[in-house]
């Protein structure tokens, strides 16, 4: 951060590494509108932690100045569960895409939700497996064809709101790469609201959902009207088609931490549990 | 598109805040995409974005010098009418295999909206004296579209098969 600024600006949040996504990529819009919030928060690159999987999406911490880890492919959750419960000190922001979180990682989706840890897990869901070249991810619409799925998949669309929802995460949103300004505006209330913060956004892939460009005609801002009543949230996100940006849900329950200094006790301690 | 309302200037200074703000987004951009370009290597293209990022700088710089100022605002202090500053590239737009003539025409696009924004915020109703600045610099904007224009006279339109590649990443035959 630059010494003369005692205020925090976007850029002091993005690191000397250049990002290797594709030109036209929505990805840039997420890490644009990350280092918005962050600025926007007074938050210190050194108080944030951003946790990845693998993936294009992935690649973000990289990106960014905070502390990072790219981890395994569809484990970012539970490392960035297990970091904020040792440091909760720390502000968490889990990152990755459409396949790392719901396909290889769903089952961590679900059990962050409801575990309901202070973090923000943010996806950039763009439909598709970009990084190994275009295989439909479970977000890809039932009848998209590509070579390498000729016929479409023939199976219904996972559905991550709604999941979200169910599963007991305590804020939920979706956002559009193509509005980072919008998109700042709700990671601003996602990493500020206690709880498991779901952002889902929309980013698109130029390269193997080129038609994907055309969301930015089709997105309405602000059509999520936030509640926190999670029976309102779960009639208005099954009434949706999927381009409504905004807020959804925006609940009470308080987060799960234990006991300050729990985590700070020795291996030992551990291991004496185990011994034979 | 954010449905936050937009910054209105109140005066000259702020007026300037934003013009400032406005030239120092689209400069921050330009020299982002130059380097992007470098790193897919189109170096026509990134050589391009690197010249238009200087352009704008010197734009930002001219208000800096007439206000005396030292730092440009922050561009995120500010809301706009457009999803970001007026003049700033959505980088949404790009294409790795996109020509000089393609980064003029996002160029072209984003002086266009410069002077639009600028056109109507001097129709609005905000104080005489920032009608006045605003006319001032739609009237410098539109002479940016011309500047933008004559430069693309020179440089040659790609065929419709501009984005063909021989050897695309879609690698499932």
């Amino acid at each position: 951060m630059s010494e003369q600024a005692a205020v925090p600006v976007p850029g002091d949040f993005k690191s000397d590494v250049k990002p290797v996504w594709c030109p036209g990529c929505g990805d840039f819009g997420v890490l644009n509108a990350m280092a918005k919030a962050m600025a926007r928060l007074a938050l210190r690159p050194e108080q944030v932690a951003v946790v990845s999987g693998i993936g294009c999406s992935s690649r973000i911490p990289a990106y960014t100045s905070c502390y990072g880890f790219h981890g395994v492919h569809g484990r970012a959750l539970p490392t960035g569960t297990g970091l904020k419960l040792a440091r909760p000190d720390l502000t968490v922001i889990v990152t990755g895409g459409d396949g790392d979180g719901y396909s290889i990682g769903g089952n961590h989706f679900l059990h962050a939700c409801r575990r309901n840890v202070d973090l923000t897990y943010i996806v950039m869901d763009n439909r598709v497996y970009g990084m190994t070249k275009g295989q439909p991810s479970p977000t890809t619409e039932t009848h998209w064809t590509s070579k390498l799925a000729p016929h479409g998949t023939g199976l219904n669309e996972f559905h991550p709101m709604a999941i979200a929802l169910a599963a007991g995460a305590n804020f939920i949103a979706r956002g559009f790469t193509g509005d980072p300004n919008g998109l700042a505006d709700i990671l601003v209330q996602a990493i500020t609201t206690p709880g498991f913060s779901f952002v889902e956004v929309l980013s698109p892939c130029v390269t193997f959902r080129p038609e994907q460009k055309d969301w930015k005609k089709t997105v309405r801002a602000g059509n999520l009207a936030s509640t926190a009543d999670p029976v309102l949230a779960a009639r208005e996100i099954f009434a949706d088609d999927g381009m409504n940006l905004g807020v959804l849900y925006a609940g009470e329950r308080p987060p799960y931490q234990p006991p300050v200094g729990a985590a700070q006790r020795p291996p030992a301690d551990l291991e004496a549990q185990f011994a034979l | 598109m954010s449905n936050r309302h937009p910054t209105v200037p109140r005066s000259t200074e702020e007026f300037m805040a934003q013009a400032c703000a406005l030239e120092a987004e689209a400069a921050a951009r330009y020299a982002e995409l130059a380097e992007l370009m470098t790193t897919h290597n189109n170096r026509d293209v990134a050589a391009l974005f690197a010249k238009l990022a200087r352009i704008e700088g010197l734009h930002r710089d001219k208000i800096l010098a007439k206000m005396g100022w030292t730092v440009a605002p922050d561009p995120d202090a500010f809301r706009w009418t457009t999803p970001e500053g007026p003049e700033t590239t959505d980088p949404g737009e790009l294409h790795y295999l996109m020509t000089p003539w393609h980064a003029l025409k996002l160029a072209e696009h984003n002086e266009e909206r410069a002077a639009d924004f600028f056109e109507a915020l001097s129709r609005a109703d905000v104080p005489a004296e920032v009608r006045a600045e605003a006319a001032e610099t739609a009237a410098e904007e539109r002479e940016h579209v011309r500047l933008i224009r004559q430069w693309l006279e020179r440089v040659p339109e790609p065929g419709a098969d501009w984005g063909e590649d021989a050897d695309p990443p879609v690698a499932a035959d």
